[in-house]
């Protein structure tokens, strides 16, 4: 191929090369500069065992499920826009994001991604499970990732009740009653009614763990709050903190895991 | 026709289900055969005319088109695909190293590959068909929403969203605080015990069978029996007032169901001994506290000396002792639904005083 004409011209650009370090990569040097020189590649390193790049091994699953948070992120941030977590609006919102807005299908990607994610975690697992993924030196990656399999369903139990209709309060309510048997911790757990300075009772219906689930003695305004607030920053930023101290530790125990 | 529906919704009564379901699993395992492409093959073929000619159903078909069903249907394809995927290659790389050849994976010596192009290839690839799998899924598939909420109003039956179905089938077995809080912490913390307590060094990195037996069947059984199949059952069988039904039967809002269940106290006494429940409670439930006891801290030194003696050697007191209360804890959920079924056993220990029962 010719190296001349306007895309020669752009690609010897000041601005161009301003952006791009290196030309496309042709030799080890610029595969190898290709990953380090670009911050989101820079997550791989240079090389990795064979057996990671074969699908039939890794399943690309914990891949898929990253790719799937990022789904998550970015049409929950769109959704924010059109909706206001209220219980005067929050239903008529959603509606309107079906009926009114271009293209409404955020929530569409949003909840079936979801779901797809629920599963390319435990898909994941599995995977890492199978392949003896967990044992040493990486055995406490494995318990990174079964906090980010937890807080996963935690996500997607909390965006259960912003679409505040009959399916989202009645799946949370069955949630949250189980709450109230916490031991010690809730009000018809076992040994809560031990929980007493003089005669007071420290753990009733308004003091207990569901209380506090759902700020409330029922599900209502405040815990739709509650719950958005806990679905679109709280979880989150744990799940993206988390996500990073896996990642940072696949590459410290010696990238992805292969015979030793 | 009607024939092989009755035989059907007999086949998911849940006893018949669940022993069917844990025979197959532990045949499954041992045989080479389930774990080749034609077997494959077979099964997913099955499953879908299966599937398909369900379809004809009203009732089914009513259940399996909700938008938030979907993601079981995806499952039962995806959950038997990579299963499958992963001890197809246990079984084959078992051959390699009876042959006295590495694993597959050990074949490559170490050798490395660049990320650039390879790994980033296959990472875009891998996205842009997941993402435009999604893309159609959402055009095609409106979000379910169903009424405004109405705190006054609660449908029949009040379903958990999919993923906790197998938390909610508990329920039934367990008090709430036994299913809704201990068993689902008992869930997370066993997980993450999982690489501290297995301390068998072979099979890490490679896909393997016959190295890690034990290990690979308990957690295929808790995944797919305890955790897979609950979900199916609590989607497709569970009805209003959470009564069983059939897969073709349909939700008969008025069936009812004989509530004839009874506590061991009460087979104890009443019906072994003739006599009328003590009223003292630490004698009442006296036979169902020396059973519980004994389940949880009478069987692990037992099974030290016997059954389990190699593994306690290997483990240490700590990790094995760890390991057994929580795999007798997993045990007692099936074992608590087969005595439910089989004697309408309710409770095992019954300590209303204390609100307290198991």
């Amino acid at each position: 191929m010719a190296e001349r004409g306007l895309w020669t011209r752009i690609r010897k650009s000041q601005v161009w090369r301003s952006m791009f370090r290196h030309d496309i990569p042709k030799d080890a040097r610029g595969r190898s500069l290709a990953v380090l020189s670009n911050v989101f590649l820079h997550l791989h390193p240079v090389k990795v065992r064979k057996n990671g790049l074969k699908l039939s091994y890794t399943w690309c699953m914990g891949g898929l499920s990253f790719f799937l948070f990022l789904v998550e992120t970015v049409t929950g941030v769109l959704l924010m826009f059109y909706y206001r977590p209220t219980a005067q609006y929050a239903y008529f919102d959603i509606v309107d994001l079906r009926e009114q807005i271009p293209f409404g299908i955020m929530r569409e990607i949003h909840r079936w991604g979801a779901h797809l994610m629920v599963l390319s975690v435990w898909l994941h697992m599995l995977r890492v499970f199978l392949t003896g993924s967990y044992k040493p030196p990486r055995e406490f990656n494995w318990v990174v990732g079964v906090n980010l399999l937890v807080l996963t369903l935690l996500l997607s139990f909390t965006g259960y009740l912003l679409p505040w209709d009959q399916l989202a309060i009645w799946a949370v309510t069955v949630g949250t009653n189980m709450a109230r048997a916490t031991p010690l911790l809730g009000h018809e757990g076992p040994g809560a009614a031990l929980l007493k300075l003089g005669d007071l009772q420290l753990i009733h219906i308004g003091s207990d763990v569901r209380f506090a689930l759902l700020s409330g003695r029922f599900i209502g305004e405040a815990t739709l709050n509650r719950f958005y607030i806990l679905h679109c920053v709280f979880f989150p930023l744990i799940v993206a903190t988390l996500i990073a101290v896996h990642f940072w530790r696949v590459r410290k125990d010696g990238g992805i895991s292969g015979p030793l | 026709m009607q024939y092989l529906m009755d035989l059907v919704n007999w086949l998911t009564n849940p006893p018949i289900l669940f022993t069917v379901a844990i025979v197959a699993f532990f045949l499954a395992l041992r045989t080479r055969w389930v774990w080749t492409n034609r077997f494959f093959i077979i099964w997913t073929s099955g499953l879908t005319l299966f599937f398909l000619v369900s379809l004809a159903h009203p009732h089914f078909r009513e259940i399996v088109t909700k938008g938030d069903n979907i993601p079981i249907v995806i499952m039962v394809y995806a959950v038997s695909f990579f299963v499958w995927l992963g001890l197809k290659q246990a079984y084959e790389n078992d051959e390699r190293i009876a042959r006295g050849e590495p694993p597959w994976e050990a074949s490559f010596q170490g050798e490395k590959e660049y990320v650039w192009p390879d790994l980033v290839y296959i990472e875009f690839l891998s996205t842009l068909v997941v993402g435009l799998g999604l893309l159609v899924w959402s055009l095609f598939v409106p979000a379910p929403l169903e009424q405004p909420a109405d705190p006054t109003n609660s449908p029949n039956p009040s379903k958990a969203p999919w993923y906790f179905l197998g938390l909610q089938e508990m329920l039934v077995y367990y008090d709430p605080w036994i299913a809704g809080v201990l068993l689902p912490g008992l869930i997370i913390i066993g997980l993450m015990c999982i690489p501290y307590i297995d301390v068998n060094p072979r099979g890490n990195g490679y896909y393997t069978f016959r190295e890690r037996k034990a290990e690979i069947t308990l957690y295929l059984f808790g995944f797919l029996i305890l955790w897979c199949l609950l979900i199916f059952i609590g989607t497709f069988l569970r009805g209003p007032n959470w009564n069983f039904f059939g897969l073709y039967e349909e939700w008969d809002i008025h069936k009812v169901e004989p509530l004839t269940n009874v506590d061991l106290s009460e087979y104890f006494w009443i019906r072994l001994l003739g006599q009328p429940l003590p009223a003292q409670w630490y004698v009442r439930e006296a036979p169902g506290l020396v059973l519980v006891v004994l389940y949880l801290f009478g069987l692990p030194p037992l099974l030290a000396k016997t059954f389990l003696r190699r593994y306690y050697e290997k483990m240490g007191f700590i990790r094995y002792n760890i390991f057994v209360l929580l795999l007798l804890i997993m045990l007692s959920m099936p074992i608590k639904m087969y005595l439910r079924w089989l004697f309408n056993l309710k409770y095992i220990v019954h300590l209303q005083e204390f609100e307290f029962n198991i």
